[in-house]
């Protein structure tokens, strides 16, 4: 097999999708939450968050499902701790992420050892199974590519709908949007700017906290430290390269995965380079492509800009 | 208009009492009442800094009174709450709009006016109400634009809109003129007429006598944080007003005709291209002479801060020349224009101070690194803080010493230094970019008089502004800047509000749209 063959494998899309699915969650979250204004680079360590909980609860005897519940309301907390730090306080939007991030990767490997001081290989657990989408499923190529996944991957493409019908169709959407543009026009409009910044980081940390448990409790079955690996800060160029838009940063989180699925097909293939060069592969097109995307972007306006009452 | 002099209560639509409210050492507010009747268009007339905004941004909830009390249609009005304000049908056009650019029209309206937790917004029935009432009062806008691609005219229709969505009964208007071309005041006039005779209130703040003596029913003139008069408009003059505004009377700027010199500054075919590929400059011509004042008027956002930027040496031109005293600066260095030009900037917070730091280092922070201030690569303090000294004797600056923070300073006080710095050496070019704007009627008065003092030594002044009022007193010829091009001068003779106001809204351009 060739390298240009391996593009139209369904294998590969499969894996793509699968690859893509943890992005799309916390894409969607840092989505979230820059659109109401607030950057959140706690997303690595919520992530972590997520992926700890979510597993762990499985481990001791929990459902799947609630598994991701545990993940995403530990996600909300984490968020919440953000927001009340950036929105009524004000503070450095970056600082505070990158403190929530150590925060919450230290407090995982805290409890984890805590929790578990005997074992020495990772406890495994039963993670969600690939489930056929009947009759989809049957449709060649995009069957096998899109319609074998696990439910939590179904969940990441439904939430993408989800997200992208509340902003754009609903009232809270509009408050949403809102309130990144400019927040003196919400608070104008008797809506209280506090509360929906904060609620919003919460949504939106939640959605990246599932993102982590997506690892632990479909693409593998155990918890390993620092096996987020940089993904909440992909997802961070993600956003931009979607332009803050739940459309065009889901197209964004499957090229990404595809360009990393495919290396890993074309490691085996093509002898005589580093492989480290195709591990950089997907990174150094992500640069490539955020140069040519990203530069007209229109950003929120009020994105990292605290709002304080009264002061204009 | 239905002004009722018996006043019977029932024709009181809302009544501030004994408002006061003090921000650290400041008394914004101190003790303010007043009653808005039913029909009437009540105009708050006030320095800058005499509480008009406060006032309003505690009757809108942003901010809550230390004392005093709200009524609004005879209900008590809670404190500190936008919400409530709304809801007792108090709509508010701020002075800084308060819209979300990147949406549109309809987004920026219907923002609030739904129940958040529903699962739908009702565009439709959104979109007919908007178009109702953008018909009815002469509001005309496209509901389906993004607020960035309207003009500033049309922004504020969007704000008024936004208030008349929700019903409001009392409108309250924050220096609503200051961003129009006079045409565009006058369509505003006309809506609030509209507005006024279907019953609703209005309160227009401003510091221009001449649109509160047109356009209102009654006159309350705050001073410091008080207020110190209320009265009819009927019988009001100017003169008088501006006295109370002011506390004493105050002296117009006057111009003596004098006969204008060389050719000073002289630009020719002009492009200057923005970041987005945008020509912010295109094909401008200008000659400012020696003992002219050469106003250059347009609404903002036109290119002033293009221009001002390029003459300073901040940006270069793209096309075409810019010469300086018979000298070629089309690709200067800043430093070598500074030495030949007087420079007061648009933005004295932003560009022309730095405010954490002195006076001192303030008004050395051009010339530090040659002499007198800089000996064997050394700042020699003594000549720096000697220099200072002289300015703020020179220019009545009102601050502690020269080693204050310049950020404590009040804005006529920065100005004042500002002058200080760029006037005492007589540059025989000075360029003013808003040089007043913010100022108090005192403080004002001095920047105009120092100017016209400059004018009389032969000094060439290219003044921007936005304030027509102030170029038709203190020029000599007047340009009008629109989308980045400039009109020919027009000399004093010719001088005319009606013309030059339709000049800044596009007309007599070629290719230019009418204003909407």
């Amino acid at each position: 097999m060739d390298a240009i063959e391996i593009v139209f494998t369904a294998s590969l899309w499969a894996a793509a999708i699968r690859i893509a699915s943890p992005l799309i969650f916390a894409t969607l979250g840092e989505l979230i939450c820059e659109r109401a204004g607030v950057l959140n680079l706690g997303i690595e360590g919520i992530m972590t968050v997520g992926a700890f909980t979510g597993w762990f609860t499985v481990y001791m005897g929990g459902d799947l499902w609630t598994g991701v519940m545990v993940a995403a309301l530990s996600g909300a907390a984490f968020g919440l701790l953000h927001g009340l730090l950036v929105v009524p306080l004000g503070l450095s939007q970056h600082v505070t992420g990158i403190g929530i991030t150590l925060l919450a990767t230290a407090l995982t490997s805290y409890v984890y050892r805590v929790a578990l001081p005997e074992v020495t290989s990772p406890p495994k657990i039963d993670p969600f199974q690939p489930w056929a989408v009947p009759i989809f499923s049957d449709i060649p190529f995009l069957g096998s590519a899109l319609f074998n996944q696990t439910p939590l991957t179904y969940l990441a493409f439904v939430s993408v709908a989800l997200v992208a019908y509340v902003l754009y169709r609903t009232p809270l959407g509009l408050a949403v949007r809102m309130v990144g543009e400019n927040p003196a026009a919400v608070e104008a409009q008797g809506i209280d700017v506090t509360v929906l910044r904060i609620g919003a980081v919460m949504v939106g940390s939640a959605f990246m906290a599932v993102g982590g448990a997506f690892l632990t409790m479909s693409a593998f079955n155990s918890f390993y430290f620092d096996m987020v690996n940089g993904r909440g800060w992909i997802a961070i160029a993600l956003v931009v390269f979607g332009s803050w838009r739940p459309g065009k940063a889901l197209l964004g989180a499957i090229l990404f995965a595809a360009f990393d699925a495919y290396q890993l097909r074309l490691q085996q293939i093509v002898a005589g380079i580093p492989y480290q060069f195709f591990l950089m592969l997907p990174y150094v097109l992500s640069i490539l492509a955020l140069i040519t995307m990203a530069r007209r972007a229109g950003y929120p306006r009020a994105l990292m800009i605290p709002y304080r009452k009264g002061e204009r | 208009m239905t002004m009722s002099d018996d006043g019977r209560p029932a024709d009181i639509v809302l009544r501030l009492a004994g408002i006061s409210k003090r921000f650290g050492d400041l008394r914004a507010n101190d003790d303010i009442s007043l009653e808005l009747r039913r029909g009437e268009v009540l105009a708050l007339l006030g320095e800058n800094g005499a509480g008009k905004t406060t006032l309003m941004n505690i009757l809108f909830g942003h901010y809550v009174a230390d004392a005093g009390r709200i009524e609004a249609f005879g209900r008590p009005l809670l404190p500190g709450s936008p919400r409530a304000a709304l809801d007792a049908g108090i709509g508010m056009v701020h002075q800084h709009f308060t819209l979300a650019d990147n949406l549109t029209v309809q987004d920026n309206i219907v923002l609030g006016t739904e129940k958040l937790w529903s699962w739908r917004g009702h565009t439709a029935r959104a979109r007919a109400r908007i178009a109702n009432l953008a018909a009815d009062f002469g509001l005309a806008v496209d509901p389906a634009k993004r607020i960035a691609d309207l003009s500033v005219g049309e922004r504020q229709r969007v704000e008024i809109l936004k208030a008349l969505y929700r019903e409001a009964r009392i409108l309250i208007l924050d220096e609503p003129t200051a961003v129009l071309t006079p045409q565009e005041s006058e369509a505003l006039f006309a809506t609030l007429k509209k507005l006024v005779a279907n019953g609703l209130s209005i309160i227009f703040i401003s510091h221009k006598l001449n649109e509160v003596l047109a356009v209102s029913d009654r006159i309350v003139v705050l001073r410091q944080g008080r207020v110190v008069a209320t009265r009819p408009t009927q019988g009001a003059t100017s003169a008088d007003l501006a006295e109370l505004m002011v506390g004493r009377a105050v002296p117009m700027p006057k111009i003596e005709p004098q006969a204008a010199g060389a050719e000073l500054l002289v630009l020719s075919g002009v492009r200057l291209v923005g970041p987005e590929g945008r020509a912010e400059l295109d094909d401008v011509a200008l000659a400012v002479r020696e003992g002219e004042v050469h106003g250059l008027a347009g609404v903002s956002g036109n290119g002033q801060a293009a221009l001002a930027d390029l003459l300073c040496g901040l940006r270069r031109a793209d096309a075409g020349s810019f010469r300086l005293l018979d000298q070629d600066m089309t690709g200067a260095e800043t430093a070598s224009i500074a030495r030949l030009m007087g420079r007061i900037p648009e933005d004295r917070h932003a560009v022309g101070l730095i405010g954490d730091m002195s006076i001192t280092e303030n008004m050395i922070a051009e010339r530090y690194r040659a002499a007198p201030f800089a000996r064997h690569r050394l700042i020699d303090w003594r000549a720096a803080r000697r220099f200072t000294q002289d300015i703020i004797a020179g220019f009545d600056v009102r601050c502690p010493g020269p080693q204050a923070t310049t950020r404590l300073l009040s804005g006529g006080n920065m100005q004042k230094l500002i002058l200080g710095r760029e006037l005492s050496g007589e540059p025989r070019i000075i360029l003013a970019a808003q040089p007043t704007r913010g100022l108090d009627i005192g403080a004002v008065a001095y920047v105009h008089e120092q100017l016209l003092a400059a004018r009389r030594r032969g000094a060439g002044i290219l003044l921007i502004s936005e304030d027509l009022d102030e170029l038709l007193s203190l020029s000599d010829r007047i340009s009008v800047i629109y989308r980045g091009r400039l009109s020919a001068a027009l000399p004093r003779a010719e001088f005319d509000v009606g013309r030059i106001g339709l000049m800044m809204a596009g007309h007599g351009f070629d290719g230019a749209r009418h204003a909407a």
